[in-house]
């Protein structure tokens, strides 16, 4: 289906699909920056913001109340595996963190699938956004649209509480030299608690804003965690503007790519990972000598 | 349990293992007269597991099935379906006897231990796993797939390791086409059945040339369903494939495959997409408004669809199928089967319950009647061909290519209305006879290889 029309509509559905990959690979970025952490349960955390929302969503009938639900919920997650676990792997080498992560991804994943089975759970978009809205070009999930503005202010709200809070600063400070942060006497632990609630919130508020449009399942972050961290390379380990950046050039290779031959869309993500790194071994917006 | 490095005795001759071949053999001729059996023990060298597996009182068959993963809520159906087998094997059950007259309280005086593993439908982990269960517990038996990679890997497997292979689901024509053996053997109906029995139906129901898209999940399985089914429908119908959108396994988003489709003109999506694929992809079809203004055809049934998407979605659509528990009014094997699995699990059970549960009731029944556990022995009973009853009436085996002749279902989704109870999804329309479903023996390139 080569043509303008379809040419425009999948750039159109590559912006909402690297809109949604950019949400999910700031929380990650974010963490890894500052912590130097890489979190492998990222994908975890994105499926329990699905269910903590869908089981809000059960109760109270209101996605509003599922939106909330799930990205606190997996934000106090988020401070407890820090503070109980995590906090003791940071002078530990990387292989030790990547296994404590791994490992409690699949401990969230199975403790899921032990309460709530592996059948599929749908969250219905707000009774507003359901049913599809005519772009001229196509026709569209209407919840799909408003996606991307509900992912532009979740990434807005990042951007304000990074680069406009004194909070902000001194993570930024945190991602560029922790050690320095912590001797000017900022309780640099507490900064990294919060910093790794923030991050686990961003999975979580995404895991729910996803839930109407991918029905969850227990591994529904799998799929997500491996695309996720090939964003975060292309835009720039630990740069929140890079995975921004990184989300909607992936997007728009797998969408772009799927016109011309449907098979090669996610070959073609990771064929320009790989130029990346040959090109940019950083990432695109990333620096050199950051861990 | 025995150590890993025993495995390496199996293969060699040593003169316990004649002795004990030996010995069996002469016991097993002793219960069975007039069976054939070699004059010397040599005739029978210890093969694979044979015969360290079936030396105590118990004998182990493994599962390699998917509890995770794309396929997780197939998997544990099947998983269901071999529970049930083996405890109707062990106690002699009336239903098992119909099938396998001559199990009594377990099979040749052996009761059956079922070993189970996750693949997560990945056939590299699902081989890792059936050799260790090899290695340490010598099974005789392995099974296993919700996707037919892993089926065609275990074919392989099951004939470098001389260990029989009935494969769990696989819709893939490779299974018993060119990917074929002589320790593997299929009970279910795959891609070529599929389209030769659905496709009458559609053109029947929808007429002439008219313009599908396909939705191809990227393996083996699909590339062989949806060519099946689209030669059908283009040499018989003149419809035409507008567009065939090939997806990964796994995939969660298919918005841009949907996008696709939406541009492509199609009249009909035909999905061939399995598992929570296929669940996405339908749910989002109807997200893009794809679905209902474009007809939804299954040609490769999915268990639990329906119940995960909803009645409203599969409401009307055509799909084919290997058994759907509705048959019990028409087969009386179907009645017990379902009756039995809803006692025990609490719920009617689907295609791949069924299908596992007859593969080890065949199995059973092809053991006992060979009289012997050697695996050549059980091959050739397979091979004789013989007819018998199933849950889907009289069945039998193609001894070219180990693949079960048996019917296909065709069912049309129910409106919500009309459902008699909350499982009561489908309604059988035809059950289409299996023989001219099928392609010549040798038109896939099925070479099954040797027994020993």
């Amino acid at each position: 289906m080569i043509n303008w029309g379809n040419f425009i509509s999948q750039c159109f559905n590559g912006l909402v699909l690297g809109a949604l990959l950019a949400l999910i690979s700031s929380g990650l970025t974010i963490i890894y920056g500052t912590l130097g952490v890489l979190n492998l349960a990222h994908g975890a955390m994105f499926m329990l913001g699905g269910y903590a929302g869908w089981v809000a969503y059960t109760y109270t009938g209101s996605f509003i109340a599922a939106v909330i639900a799930g990205s606190l919920f997996v934000m106090l997650v988020g401070v407890v595996v820090e503070r109980v676990i995590i906090r003791y792997f940071y002078a530990r080498p990387h292989e030790d963190q990547l296994l404590v992560t791994f490992g409690l991804g699949i401990v969230f994943v199975e403790a899921v699938r032990f309460f709530f089975g592996s059948l599929s759970k749908a969250v219905p978009p707000p009774p507003s956004l359901v049913g599809i809205t005519n772009l001229g070009f196509m026709f569209y999930p209407t919840y799909r649209i408003a996606l991307l503005g509900i992912v532009a202010i979740a990434l807005l709200a990042l951007y304000f509480v990074l680069y406009r809070t004194r909070i902000g600063m001194i993570v930024r400070a945190g991602i560029e030299d922790s050690v320095m942060v912590d001797s000017l006497g900022i309780d640099v632990y507490k900064v990294f608690m919060l910093v790794f609630g923030i991050g686990a919130m961003a999975a979580g508020f995404a895991g729910i804003v996803n839930a109407p449009v991918v029905s969850i399942a227990p591994d529904v972050g799998e799929a997500i965690l491996v695309q996720t961290f090939v964003v975060v390379v292309i835009g720039g380990v630990g740069s929140f503007p890079g995975a921004v950046l990184g989300g909607l050039i992936a997007g728009e290779i797998i969408s772009i790519t799927s016109m011309f031959n449907p098979g090669y869309a996610y070959v073609m993500l990771f064929v320009a990972m790989t130029l990346v790194l040959v090109l940019r071994p950083y990432g695109l917006l990333g620096t050199a000598g950051r861990e | 349990m025995t150590s890993s490095n025993d495995k390496s005795d199996n293969n060699g001759l040593s003169r316990r293992r004649v002795l004990q071949a030996g010995a069996g053999l002469m016991g097993s001729s002793m219960l069975m007269p007039g069976f054939m059996v070699p004059v010397f023990a040599a005739d029978k060298p210890p093969i694979g597991t044979w015969p360290a597996g079936s030396q105590g009182d118990t004998v182990n068959v493994a599962a390699a099935v998917p509890r995770t993963g794309t396929y997780a809520v197939q998997g544990e159906d099947e998983l269901k379906g071999w529970q049930l087998a083996v405890e109707h094997i062990n106690n002699g059950d009336p239903l098992m006897k119909k099938i396998a007259p001559k199990v009594t309280k377990g099979l040749l005086g052996k009761k059956v231990n079922l070993l189970v593993a996750d693949s997560g439908a990945k056939p590299n982990q699902a081989v890792q796993e059936i050799q260790t269960f090899i290695n340490q517990n010598k099974i005789i038996l392995m099974t296993g797939s919700t996707s037919s990679a892993v089926a065609v890997a275990l074919n392989k497997f099951a004939q470098r390791e001389k260990v029989l292979y009935v494969t769990g689901i696989s819709g893939s024509n490779d299974t018993t086409g060119k990917d074929c053996v002589r320790y593997g053997f299929r009970q279910n109906f795959y891609g070529e059945t599929a389209a030769n029995a659905i496709g009458p139906v559609l053109v029947k129901n929808f007429g002439k040339n008219r313009k599908a898209a396909f939705m191809t999940p990227d393996y083996t399985y699909g590339h062989t369903v949806t060519k099946s089914v689209s030669d059908y429908l283009i040499q018989n119908a003149g419809w035409t494939m507008v567009t065939n959108q090939v997806s990964p396994l796994g995939t969660q988003d298919f918005s841009q495959y949907l996008t696709n489709i939406a541009n492509s003109g199609a009249e009909f999506i035909v999905n061939v997409n399995w598992g929570r694929d296929a669940v996405l992809s339908t749910q989002q079809a109807k997200q893009f408004g794809l679905i209902p203004k474009m007809k939804l055809v299954i040609p490769y049934q999915i268990p639990f669809l329906a119940k995960e998407v909803g009645p409203e979605l599969t409401e009307g659509v055509y799909a084919a199928t290997d058994f759907w528990w509705t048959l019990e009014d028409k087969y009386p094997l179907a009645k017990m089967f379902v009756e039995s699995f809803n006692k025990k699990f609490g719920y009617r059970p689907e295609w791949g319950a069924n299908n596992s549960y007859m593969s080890f009731a065949i199995w059973a029944r092809m053991v006992s009647e060979a009289g012997s556990f050697y695996p050549p022995d059980v091959i050739k009973q397979y091979e004789k061909g013989e007819t018998f009853d199933s849950t889907v009436g009289e069945v039998h085996f193609r001894p070219e290519d180990h693949q079960l002749v048996r019917p296909v279902i065709i069912v049309r989704g129910k409106a919500p209305k009309d459902m008699r109870n909350k499982e009561d999804y489908w309604e059988v329309l035809e059950v289409v006879p299996g023989a001219p479903l099928m392609q010549k023996p040798d038109a896939f390139g099925c070479k099954l290889g040797d027994y020993t």
